[in-house]
């Protein structure tokens, strides 16, 4: 059908107005710019508010730098298969968190394994917030049958034990980085899947939805333009607090042997000192160090997501 | 004039877990092109779900019987793809509290965009130009579009639900209650606007509120319904001042007048509540709260008795008025 012109009788429709025309105003653009930064402002202010989130955010960036740090710095002075000093030393002004039973430095291999525990834990979290957001918003916006299948699934990966289902898949499909990254993605995106769909099921009430079906809307273009817009605040909040346990789930896999050997993870260093009989040795330093590591970015991550949850959500606050 | 949409003995029943629940029990009901029909009534008696019914808006296990022609094609016997192409170019809904109809998270230019590019009756490009000029003729600068719905007030979010009803040049316009949630100031401005456009697009509309007043100043025709039925229909204001039915008599007389002595000490009103829709009183609907009810009127289920000119109501007092009801005319 073509559209008739609304006002027949008027010349054709005026232009969208430029910025140029209105040189003492500001540009829209600009204006939008202005807010954006004054609400991104608003945001870190809230968010410097919280203790808790600040300590986090520090930790993180720390973290950050020294897997940087690793990426591209200096290989002589981290390169594990060149820095070799004694073995077993403990710690001291050259080796600052001691030696390995190879007389490598922990905290070279501190450093390296900074890089693939936090490059693990950000990717297996973008797989599962993708599959427990897509299953989440198809189950609560489908309703009916195919909600009722989703969710048997999502029970069904829920209460199976996960760290045995994760072993199972590990050696199914082998030792490598991106293996452990499948595995803890496929493993880990039920919990997702229910909070989302709880937040769609809301959504699916509200009356922009029915206007949305009014307009003769496809519900294709509901979830791309109404409903996921709106989840979004949920799905990003438990992403922060989902790459803590993706980490920690690296680490248990790591630990038992099903990491990938060539790219040691802080996991790895704690099986190697596991397995070499670092306890009975007396070499404390060698588990300390990544465990205080993994529990600090853990602890961070954690923290993060906390602070970031309350002022997303302002019903927590006064908890 | 041509029949624009046409209801034939239309019935609408809820599935609820309890039962079925008839909000609808038998409408017939016209829609001229360029007219305006008021559509009134208290909470609960049906107005709203024979809004949905005429988009086929309304929860899927819904059972509706009659027709429903818009157009010339039955809405009833529609596929999913023709029934999507239909919605808001056939006919478009402003739908009642406009601040919820609003996505809060898109600006509302892209919002009133996505109907024109839901239709694909213009780019990207055209459609900027297009949400433009309707948000001029509903009184607001162009520029608002780049606005998220939370800048708006109450009264200029309704306006731009009014541009977004416009967005497909629709034969129909179908207006649930626009200005419930407004103050009576903006009310009015709202009302003035709607009437403008419809009198200037010369399109159809159907205006569905339960006061009565504000549908005498906009509506070519009126239609009372109570208890899921048409009570009372003919020119709105012959309606109004000339009430055939009871019913539509206590809803007039519930508008106090400026310097009416009735009015002093309380407003005129009608107790009691509408009936439950699940157990509905037997023979007339309305005879539990009725003043005039005698004793034929449980028994009897009355029809929509000719009652004037282009009028008809279903009270069985008509029929023994008429002679009366001439003489008025």
């Amino acid at each position: 059908m073509q559209a008739p012109p609304l006002r027949p009788q008027t010349d054709p429709p005026a232009p969208v107005r430029e910025p140029e025309s209105l040189p003492e105003l500001r540009s829209p653009r600009r204006i939008r710019w202005i807010r954006r930064r004054r609400a991104l402002a608003r945001f870190w202010k809230e968010y410097r508010k919280s203790g808790m989130g600040m300590a986090g955010l520090i930790i993180l960036v720390l973290f950050l730098a020294m897997a940087l740090f690793a990426i591209f710095g200096d290989d002589a002075g981290v390169d594990p298969s060149r820095t070799f000093g004694p073995v077993l030393a403990p710690p001291s002004r050259d080796y600052p968190f001691g030696t390995n039973d190879l007389g490598i430095s922990v905290l070279t291999l501190v450093v390296q394994g900074s890089k693939i525990s936090l490059l693990v834990g950000l990717t297996a979290t973008v797989l599962s917030m993708t599959i427990g957001a897509a299953v989440g918003v198809i189950a609560g916006y489908r309703g009916g049958g195919v909600d009722n299948l989703l969710m048997r699934v999502t029970d069904f990966g829920l209460v199976l034990p996960w760290l045995a289902l994760a072993i199972v898949l590990a050696s199914l499909i082998g030792q490598s980085l991106g293996a452990i990254i499948l595995v803890i993605g496929v493993t880990s995106w039920p919990a997702t899947a229910r909070l989302v769909r709880a937040q769609v099921l809301s959504i699916r009430e509200r009356p922009y939805i029915e206007r949305a079906k009014a307009l003769g809307g496809s519900n294709t273009h509901m979830i791309v333009r109404h409903v996921l817009p709106n989840a979004m605040p949920v799905i990003l909040a438990n992403t922060i607090l989902t790459i803590a346990i993706a980490i920690l789930s690296e680490t248990a896999l790591s630990f038992l042997g099903l990491g990938d050997p060539t790219k040691p993870s802080w996991g790895t260093i704690l099986e190697d000192a596991f397995s070499a009989g670092a306890t009975t040795l007396g070499a404390w330093w060698w588990i300390a160090a990544p465990g205080v590591c993994i529990t600090l970015v853990v602890l961070a991550f954690t923290m993060c997501g906390f602070a970031m949850d309350e002022i997303i959500n302002p019903r927590l606050k006064n908890r | 004039m041509s029949e624009i949409l046409t209801l034939d003995d239309v019935r609408i029943t809820y599935q609820t877990s309890s039962g079925g629940v008839p909000a609808v029990r038998g409408v017939d009901m016209a829609v001229q092109t360029g007219e305006v029909l008021g559509l009134a009534g208290e909470s609960g008696c049906g107005k709203s779900t024979i809004a949905g019914a005429i988009l086929r808006l309304l929860p899927p296990k819904t059972k509706i019987e009659g027709s429903i022609v818009l157009e010339g094609e039955n809405v009833l016997e529609m596929k999913p793809g023709r029934l999507r192409a239909v919605r808001w170019t056939g006919a478009s809904i402003v739908f009642q509290g406009a601040m919820h109809a609003l996505n809060p998270v898109q600006r509302i230019g892209d919002q009133i965009a996505e109907a024109i590019t839901v239709h694909q009756q213009a780019g990207e490009k055209e459609a900027r130009v297009r949400v433009g000029s309707l948000l001029e003729q509903v009184g607001l600068p162009t520029r608002r579009m780049r606005d998220y719905p939370h800048e708006l007030s109450g009264g200029q979010k309704q306006r731009v639900m009014i541009a977004m009803a416009l967005a497909c040049s629709p034969a129909l316009v179908i207006a649930d209650e626009p200005t419930t949630a407004l103050d009576v100031m903006v009310q009015a401005q709202v009302l003035r606007l709607m009437k403008e456009l419809q009198r200037d697009l010369g399109v159809s509309m159907i205006f569905i509120t339960h006061d009565l007043s504000v549908l005498v100043e906009t509506s070519d025709r009126l239609a009372i319904m109570y208890a899921g039925k048409i009570v009372e229909e003919g020119p709105a204001e012959t309606v109004f001042h000339t009430p055939q039915h009871p019913y539509t008599e206590a809803l007039a007389a519930a508008f106090p007048e400026i310097g009416d002595q009735r009015f002093r000490r309380k407003p005129l009103g009608l107790g009691g509540d509408p009936p439950d829709p699940a157990a509905v009183p037997s023979g007339c609907s309305f005879h539990p709260r009725c003043p005039k009810a005698f004793e034929e009127c449980p028994v009897i289920e009355p029809e929509l008795y000719p009652a004037g000119e282009g009028r008809r109501a279903a009270c069985l007092l008509v029929p023994a008025e008429k002679p009366r009801t001439e003489a008025r005319v």
